[in-house]
């Protein structure tokens, strides 16, 4: 069990690295929100193998809290995105 | 893990073990697609993976591991409520992509809601000509 606690902190940190450099390079805004959503994905996932590697249930409630805080971000930057950058002329 | 493979102790063991590994992949597959892929309606749909596919199989991972009943209707509620919220931020996200022209158009294959914008864009057009403001 230990073989694939490893192996999957191989794979997240991989992950992780290409959504932070998402964010870093993305050219627009919405770029970068979606990576945040997908870096907090994987936070969760990373939260549960922790949670399914040690037998416990602690990380639950906090995995539920980071899907609401990943939906509550993402539905805010896209109304003022939304808000700012219309035109009136353009069709 | 133990290699003997007489009980099913080691079998859900090497499950979930094949899950955990497979939702990490699910992450891993969506940053690539968040690297490579052109604009932001494809870098969506990659987007999605470890939010719905890969949650899944690492709260079943858990359940697997944990190996009592009770776990699996909180673990389902979990889920759930990840699968009501993501198609909502995504719906919101992709319009306001739509809006703000972050797409390139000769990758679309149909484009149905430019129909609707043009015929919503006549209306306030007409609208506008005789009164003069809105």
């Amino acid at each position: 069990m230990h073989v694939v606690l490893a192996v999957t902190a191989v794979i997240f940190s991989l992950a992780a690295a290409g959504a932070i450099i998402r964010i870093a390079r993305g050219p627009s805004l919405l770029d970068r929100v979606l990576a945040a959503d997908v870096l907090l994905a994987i936070l969760g996932g990373a939260l549960c193998v922790d949670m399914a590697v040690n037998r416990h249930l602690n990380n639950l409630m906090l995995v539920v809290a980071i899907s609401i805080i990943g939906f509550i971000g993402s539905v805010t930057v896209a109304r003022f995105v939304a808000d700012r950058r219309v035109k009136p002329n353009e069709s | 893990m133990n290699p003997d493979f007489s009980g099913p102790d080691a079998w859900i063991d090497t499950l979930s073990a094949v899950f955990m590994v497979v939702g990490a992949i699910m992450s891993l597959g969506a940053a690539i697609g968040l690297l490579r892929f052109p604009d932001l309606l494809s870098r969506m749909h990659a987007a999605t993976k470890p939010q719905v596919l890969g949650l899944f199989l690492l709260l079943a991972a858990i359940g697997l591991q944990l190996r009592t009943w009770w776990v699996w209707p909180v673990l389902a509620v979990a889920w759930i409520f990840q699968l009501l919220t993501v198609p909502v931020s995504a719906h919101m996200v992709g319009r306001a992509g739509y809006r703000t022209k972050h797409l390139h158009r000769e990758l679309l294959t149909a484009d149905e809601l430019e129909a609707v914008v043009q015929k919503a864009a006549a209306e306030a057009a007409l609208k506008d000509d005789p009164g003069g403001g809105r």
